[in-house]
């Protein structure tokens, strides 16, 4: 269904490409590329959008490259519009509309009129049976973040209760709220994961309040999922609590307290797609990545890391870099007690299931609904 | 005093019949130029060209026929939530939470639409919009009800309603209604090819909520100017207390604009789902409804002329990429030069009846 | 070490919610309080309050000390309200509209202007301990003040003294209830409400600054979450009385601090609706005080929105 695909071999993939040039689309090597960046909220929030901006910045400092960005750009007609005006206007032939909510319908309704148009979706699932083939979807198992950034809050929690800030029920925020908890659990089985939805991406009141009741309940190490996690992260850093970044690197916002955070690695990414097309290759329709893939990185680990904790950070990296990874292995169950992997059953990073998961495992307290 | 007698001998019925209808065209429209000045002076403090801003938003909105449809695409909407304005603002109530009607107008027709997918398309579209208008009609129509009966703030009321409805909405989205297929974007169930209301054959790709708004608002426009509804509603306008001693059916009339109103805001949302979206979800909370109360506000409560006042905001807001990309200016800009405009053209209100060039009954007179 | 309170977390959760988030209702609901006593109405807060968080927090950055931010925010504010004062006194303005036109701008304005100020971080207001007393650190943790608070609350009974006993109060009062008898005693309604409409401008831009300098704490574009314009719902709430506001807002505030607070105690499902109390509570009790037939009780005369 789909190939794993790291840089490396995007690369190579793209040379071989170039030299058959006989695909349909843009085959031809451009010698100036105009790229379009598409955000959902402000590309400087210290999270979702910066990460991505980060990686358009990169493709900004490469020769013979345009890069055109907009911001604030919401799931409606207004995206539509955003994407066509950047092709007729401006001559751009790649498109990252980077916001999840832009693909169904938006992308799928304007893709189909520009057929020398590559449009690169971030987070979405493209299927060869269902949507145009110059749309592509790509994106990266941050989940095994979560579980390194688990791992630190495994060793640094005292209270055996570390917490989550989460926006929406949506299968990739619960793969974060799993990976986080059953990371601590490799370090202690007892450890619990305290979850608040707070039902919208960018909220600042509510997600500080939000915050504050973990702390309440005890919770000392604190991570998110939300667009921009510096509210989560001063309002934790506050109140005494370790944090774990998402997103980009927030280790400014709380130096001391920082243990580390799950990055998007954007860049790598951004510049090796932008190159493949521009040696007149193609991208893959589905291309996924992890840390092993440079898809996803992890900030640099903070001051209160006990040698313990970066001991155990480092080894289980080093598993990860291996590639195939399971975070989710059986025996586990729900926390509702509904079997998820029998023993000996695992879903490696890589495994399409995780992709539309539904449930919070044993030891996370929160529902998803 | 002689020239005016003989202005008045040679074109008596004309001049006093389009001369004070010039003053409403060339107030505004000169307001528009002022407001515009002002922002090109904004520009220049910040040491950027308006020539290039203006030429980089007529190209953007109005300058080729990808900018028209740009523009006339945001339209739809904005007529409807309009409308979900003015009608009661001609009983002199003012509501501001079209957006609350917006959105469960969108998810009543999205469900509606999940029920009757069996059924022809014709028919389905029919019920969509018939659950759409109900729903916004009764969430708008509630508060003017609570107006006359408990004696609420239409406006306060209105806001806390929208806020209500918003969390309704995504309660209802994310729980009872959604598709569990809907992964990272909770939704209903997605609308069959059958369910989705299609362009109208105009040569450019432009849905069919942009007609039936113009229809609507050249309804409401007969309704309010041509019948003794209109006529009564203009009488309680007024004073609502008043109006209610002299025994006017102003109950009757209170609750049916609010609900008429909130049935118009119930199609926006309508549309906004079967055209656009093809599903609900929280893409229906887009700040609609906040932008209709400028729209009727502008317009000054005349449906019609709701629609040039739609197309140029739409216009507006259709230029805001191109101004980030090509000139590097935030996307606030755009917020800047429309609350820039607003302020003239509602100060400009205060010209009316003031200018002498518009009252051909005092030309030449006292001096 | 933090104890388990159970259930307790919650009415403790309330609390400290109450406390943290209610100071920005608190002083915006007083400056809307303030300007509609007078007769006029200001739905532009919103926009007031946004402009003052983000120029409090730029000035505060700039200069390295939050209370000048709050000045700052504060005489931003001011800048803001005289403006709509004196749009205002135009025959046939209407203050509604014009309200929501000027939010427009404040926030247009806030947004633009605020763009290189998302990044940095300035300094925070700093806040007062009251909790010393208690071995709970929840409870300690609540009872973290701010001296905006504190300010407020003293602002709520300043401003009730002063309409009930100082000149400036009665003044206020009268051109509030009618144009027209103020002329009579000599007094210029345009005056009055373009200093009242400036000291509610002031009010909402230190509620804004309030936001961005101590709770959330950071300035970006989807800092408020519609305080200012809540603060018109609270004002008319409240019954046009100070200290009604005082318990408004903090109302509201313990309210808002209800939904997080349930999920941590296992009540995990219909959040959005808890997360709506806050509005449902008002929108109540607005229908159980009201009354038909006559305007509300305590309404100044002068005012448009409830004539």
């Amino acid at each position: 269904m789909h190939t794993k695909l790291n840089r490396r071999s995007l690369l190579a993939s793209s040379a071989a490409l170039g030299a058959a040039a006989m695909l349909p689309g843009r085959t031809l090597a451009a010698d100036n590329l105009t790229v379009g960046f598409i955000y959902v909220g402000p590309k400087d929030d210290f999270g979702y959008n910066q990460a991505h901006a980060e990686g358009a910045a990169a493709v900004k400092a490469m020769a013979g490259v345009t890069v055109i960005e907009e911001e604030n750009v919401p799931e409606t007609v207004d995206v539509q519009s955003t994407m066509e005006s950047m092709i007729q206007f401006d001559g751009a032939s790649l498109l990252f509309p980077t916001s999840f909510g832009y693909f169904d319908p938006h992308i799928l309704e304007v893709a189909p009129k520009y057929p020398d148009v590559r449009f690169q979706h971030a987070a979405g699932l493209w299927s060869a049976d269902k949507h145009p083939m110059t749309v592509g979807s790509y994106f990266g198992y941050i989940g095994m973040g979560q579980f390194l950034n688990g791992i630190t809050a495994g060793h640094a929690t005292k209270t055996k209760k570390i917490g989550f800030v989460a926006a929406k029920p949506i299968p990739q925020v619960l793969l974060n709220i799993n990976s986080f908890l059953l990371g601590a659990r490799q370090v202690d089985p007892e450890i619990t994961c305290q979850v608040i939805f707070t039902g919208e991406w960018s909220l600042a009141v509510k997600e500080a309040e939000a915050t504050n009741a973990l702390a309440d309940q005890g919770c000392d190490v604190i991570t998110c999922h939300v667009d921009g996690p510096k509210v989560v992260m001063e309002t934790a850093a506050a109140r005494g609590s370790y944090v774990c970044g998402y997103h980009a690197n927030q280790s400014p916002l709380a130096p001391e307290m920082y243990l580390t955070g799950a990055e998007w690695n954007w860049a790598d990414v951004y510049t090796g797609m932008v190159k493949t097309v521009m040696e007149g290759g193609t991208i893959d329709n589905f291309v996924r990545g992890g840390i092993a893939d440079g898809f996803v990185k992890m900030s640099p680990l903070g001051p209160a890391v006990s040698d313990a904790a970066r001991a155990q950070f480092e080894a289980t990296k080093a598993e990860i870099m291996k590639g195939g990874y399971s975070v989710i292995k059986g025996p586990l169950k729900d926390n509702s007690g509904n079997v998820i992997a029998a023993e000996g059953q695992a879903f490696a990073e890589d495994d399409i299931a995780l992709e539309s998961m539904d449930y919070l495992v044993e030891g996370v307290i929160g529902s998803t609904s | 005093m002689s020239d005016v007698t003989a202005s008045r001998t040679v074109f008596p019925a004309a001049l006093s019949i389009w001369v004070p209808r010039l003053e409403a065209v060339i107030i505004p429209i000169g307001a528009l130029v002022v407001g515009l000045g002002l922002f090109a002076v904004f520009l220049l403090f910040l040491g950027r060209s308006p020539v290039d801003f203006f030429a980089l938003v007529y190209k953007a909105g109005f300058g080729t026929g990808f900018s028209w449809k740009n523009t006339l695409s945001r339209v739809a909407p904005l007529l409807f939530a309009g409308l979900c304005v003015a009608l009661p603002a001609r009983l002199g109530l003012v509501v501001i939470g079209g957006e609350g009607a917006i959105a469960l107008g969108g998810l009543a027709a999205a469900v509606m639409g999940v029920w009757s997918g069996a059924l022809p398309g014709a028919i389905g579209l029919i019920l969509m919009a018939a659950a759409a208008m109900v729903i916004g009609g009764a969430w708008i129509g509630a508060i003017g009800f609570l107006r006359i009966k408990r004696g609420v703030n239409e406006t306060i009321a209105s806001l806390l309603m929208a806020y209500i409805a918003i969390a309704l909405m995504n309660h209802l989205v994310e729980g009872a209604f959604r598709d569990p297929a809907s992964l990272n974007k909770p939704s209903t169930a997605p609308l069959p090819d059958s369910l989705r209301v299609g362009d109208m054959p105009i040569g450019i790709e432009v849905h069919w909520g942009l007609g039936i708004g113009v229809l609507c608002c050249f309804l409401c426009w007969i309704l309010l100017d041509r019948t003794t509804i209109g006529f009564a509603a203009r009488v309680a306008g007024g004073n609502i207390r008043a109006a209610q001693v002299q025994s006017l059916p102003v109950g009757k009339l209170v609750i049916g604009f609010t609900a008429l109103g909130g049935s118009m805001a119930g199609l926006a949302g309508y549309f906004e789902v079967t055209a656009t979206h093809g599903a609900a979800n929280a893409s229906l909370v887009v700040g609609y409804g906040y932008t209709g109360i400028l729209v009727a506000f502008l317009a000054r409560h005349n449906p019609i002329a709701i629609i040039p006042v739609a197309v140029l905001l739409a216009g507006f807001e259709a230029s805001s990429g191109l101004i980030q990309r090509r000139m590097d200016l935030p996307d606030a800009t755009i917020l800047v030069m429309q609350g820039i405009v607003f302020v003239v053209l509602l100060l400009s209100e205060t010209l009316y009846g003031r200018l002498r060039i518009f009252r051909p009954d005092l030309w030449g007179g006292k001096a | 070490m933090t104890e388990d309170l159970g259930i307790w977390a919650v009415p403790v959760a309330m609390l400290g919610g109450a406390i943290r988030v209610s100071t920005p209702f608190l002083f915006v609901s007083l400056g809307e309080c303030l300007t509609e006593r007078s007769g006029r109405i200001n739905l532009g807060l919103e926009g007031t309050l946004v402009f003052g968080a983000m120029a409090g927090y730029a000035i505060a950055f700039e200069s390295g000390s939050a209370w000048i931010g709050v000045v700052a925010a504060a005489l931003a504010g001011a800048v803001f309200g005289l403006f709509h004062g004196w749009l205002c006194r135009f025959k046939g303005v209407n203050d509604i509209a014009m309200g929501i036109a000027l939010m427009l701008l404040g926030l247009g304005l806030a947004f633009f202007f605020g763009k290189p100020y998302i990044q940095p971080v300035a300094p925070d207001l700093p806040a007062i301990s009251f909790g010393w007393w208690s071995e709970i650190p929840q409870i300690r943790a609540a009872l973290e003040v701010n001296a905006l608070f504190i300010v407020g609350i003293l602002l709520a009974f300043a401003m009730a003294w002063m309409f009930r006993n100082a000149a400036l109060g009665l003044r206020i009062r009268v051109v509030g209830d009618s144009a027209d008898a103020a002329r009579a005693i000599g007094l210029s309604p345009n005056r009055v409400r373009l200093w009242s409409t400036a000291a509610g401008g002031a009010f909402a831009g230190v509620a804004g600054a309030y936001l961005s300098l101590y709770y959330p704490g950071s300035w970006n574009e989807g800092l408020s979450s519609g305080q200012g314009l809540m603060a018109v719902a609270l004002v008319i709430f409240a019954r046009w009385n100070p200290v009604m506001c005082l318990f408004a807002a903090l109302l509201f505030g313990a309210a808002g601090a209800l939904g997080p607070a349930l999920q941590t105690v296992g009540f995990t499902s219909g959040y959005y609706l808890f997360f709506a109390a806050p509005y449902v509570l008002t929108l109540v009790l607005l229908i159980f005080t009201s009354s038909p037939g006559k305007a509300m009780e305590g309404a100044p005369g002068e005012l448009s929105i409830t004539k």
